[in-house]
């Protein structure tokens, strides 16, 4: 435990003393506050709208529903500007102690490489949570101007963790291939991607193949955290998903210590 | 302290250490010697847990650096030939990171770090970050870093590369200072540097190991087998004659004036032999000396890791 918060602090730490930490946390609110800006005005505008519907018939107008018109496209949004951003954040955490030599510290002291392991992905997910809870002064203005529901933020928040989570440890694991910075972001960008794209072939193929590919995608599933719900359907998926890609990272790294190649 | 036996390495179809065998006492400074590319950092790799050998086995303190790897690393400090630090992290942060990975107890941790960060004169710089420092700095944090356990076996691959002569001569009294409560091993391609803080040298050429032995006797290997030279005042030819018959003398060379050079049987000391029968005959010995003086450890070196030395040895 000693050794695994250790490794934790040390990547925290380093993800501070570096611009990284500022240069991400940065892009990541101007990108959402532009985002949330083209919400806002949309929601906007249809509010309007719907004010001069209720004029044109003598009703009452229609509610809109702030979390579902506003704050549920935010929390997507989001969802996708973290697969852009964490590889940005993962790519160092193996790659960079490869090329400055201190994988041989590492590998050398009595440490097991699963706390290595796992002391890095909390680390990345730790600094990903302090880029969501940023993202909260958005939601927060939601709240000065109008009054939507605290359960389904929470519930949205808890999802963007768990899809963060997977894109970290994908991002770990490409991290653990590679002493190549760049690789390491290319490799997890793309394979981000790819598995967001397997959850768009739902469209095109038949109603069973279209459930599996669906099924896949890490989107797809923060659907229902979006609107409130938490499934365990969802829940296993995510922590498989984590599990998995931390595993794999585990015997990636575990594998060089056999073959003698870090 | 240290068991190596046969150890062997393969890098794709490539050895690059075969057969190597040593062993290192308790408290003894080992010299691992080598010119570059010899399989120096593949052993000490190999020793400190960080690559497997391909056959052989290794053993620290009694454990296996295989299976028992955990047990070996708390014993070990290892300082590679490019100090693994952190550079955006200032010195003492970093060692205080080292200390906590390498399980020093939160109570000690404070005064280990104060005590090798005097050891190696980093006190004043241990505020900056170390991507600022000297090449000599970051080398004498990587020094403290593998020191900050007390552990009982010290790696050291090249230790002095990047240090000014002032800070080679520190950290050479600080290394002799460390033996006997630390088994050291250190590799170099830097002569002297054996010669002045070791007991022991592994000479390793090509992935074998070529010679190992004490220093002392390492210099003095061929000493039997030199030549003499002989200052004689007495009719030459005579002279000449009557020193080839001298029991253990293979030839005489000669003379330069009454000079002789007299090459002696290996492993045959005949300077007795010689001295009496100069003197029997009545001539003047004026002087007689052995022609060879100590081979450097440099001279040896050289002999054993070219090609041209190497067939003469």
């Amino acid at each position: 435990m000693r050794n695994f918060l250790a490794i934790l602090e040390r990547e925290l730490k380093s993800y501070f003393f570096s611009p990284v930490a500022y240069v991400v946390l940065g892009f990541f609110l101007v990108v959402t506050g532009l985002f949330f800006y083209n919400i806002v005005n949309w929601f906007d505008r249809m509010s309007m709208q719907s004010m001069m519907m209720a004029q044109q018939y003598r009703q009452m107008p229609q509610p809109i529903n702030v979390n579902m018109m506003a704050i549920r496209p935010l929390f997507h949004n989001i969802a996708i500007i973290g697969l852009f951003l964490v590889p940005g954040i993962t790519m160092r955490l193996f790659a960079e102690e490869k090329r400055q030599g201190t994988m041989e510290l590492l590998a050398t002291s009595p440490l097991s490489n699963w706390q290595i392991t796992l002391g890095k992905f909390t680390a990345a997910l730790v600094f990903y949570l302090i880029m969501l809870l940023a993202s909260g002064v958005f939601v927060g203005l939601l709240f000065l101007f109008g009054n939507p529901e605290v359960m389904p933020i929470l519930t949205g928040y808890l999802g963007l963790l768990l899809v963060g989570g997977c894109f970290i440890s994908l991002g770990l694991l490409f991290s653990a291939f590679t002493e190549n910075q760049i690789i390491a972001f290319v490799g997890a960008f793309a394979v981000n991607l790819a598995i967001l794209s397997l959850g768009w072939l739902a469209n095109f193929v038949g109603p069973n193949l279209a459930a599996f590919f669906s099924s896949l995608s890490p989107i797809e599933h923060f659907d229902d955290f979006a609107k409130g719900i938490i499934d365990t359907k969802h829940l296993i998926y995510y922590i498989s998903f984590m599990f998995g890609g931390i595993f794999l990272t585990y015997v990636t790294v575990e594998s060089g210590r056999w073959r003698g190649a870090r | 302290m240290i068991q190596v036996q046969n150890l062997t390495r393969f890098y794709g179809r490539t050895p690059a250490i075969q057969d190597v065998s040593f062993e290192v006492e308790k408290g003894e400074i080992l010299g691992f010697l080598g010119p570059n590319a010899a399989g120096k950092t593949t052993t000490m790799r190999i020793l400190t847990c960080y690559m497997p050998a391909t056959s052989g086995s290794a053993k620290v303190a009694g454990f296996d650096v295989f299976n028992q790897s955990l047990e070996v690393r708390k014993r070990i400090g290892y300082l590679p030939e490019q100090p693994p630090v952190y550079m955006d992290m200032t010195v003492k942060s970093y060692l205080s990171f080292v200390a906590k990975i390498k399980g020093v107890d939160s109570r000690e941790r404070k005064n280990r770090i104060n005590d090798v960060m005097q050891k190696t004169a980093i006190t004043e710089v241990q505020d900056n970050v170390i991507r600022k420092l000297s090449k000599g700095y970051k080398q004498r944090v990587g020094l403290a870093q593998a020191m900050v356990h007390n552990p009982d076996v010290l790696v050291l691959d090249e230790p002095t590369v990047g240090l000014d002569p002032n800070q080679i001569i520190e950290v050479r009294q600080l290394i002799k200072n460390l033996a006997g409560n630390h088994t050291i091993i250190l590799s170099t391609h830097i002569l002297p540097e054996v010669e002045m803080t070791c007991q022991r040298a592994v000479i390793i050429h090509r992935g074998r190991v070529v010679a190992q032995d004490t220093i002392a006797n390492m210099t003095q290997h061929k000493r039997s087998l030199g030549r003499l030279v002989l200052q004689v005042d007495g009719p030459g030819a005579q002279v000449r004659d009557k020193l080839a018959s001298v029991h253990g003398v293979k030839k005489v060379h000669g003379g330069a004036g009454d000079r002789y050079e007299i090459e002696c049987e290996v492993g045959r000391d005949a300077r007795r032999e010689l001295a009496q029968a100069v003197v029997q005959n009545g001539w003047g010995l004026l002087e007689l000396r052995p022609k060879d003086k100590d081979f450097t450890l440099e001279e040896v070196f050289l002999n054993l890791t070219t090609e041209e030395g190497g067939a003469k040895a």
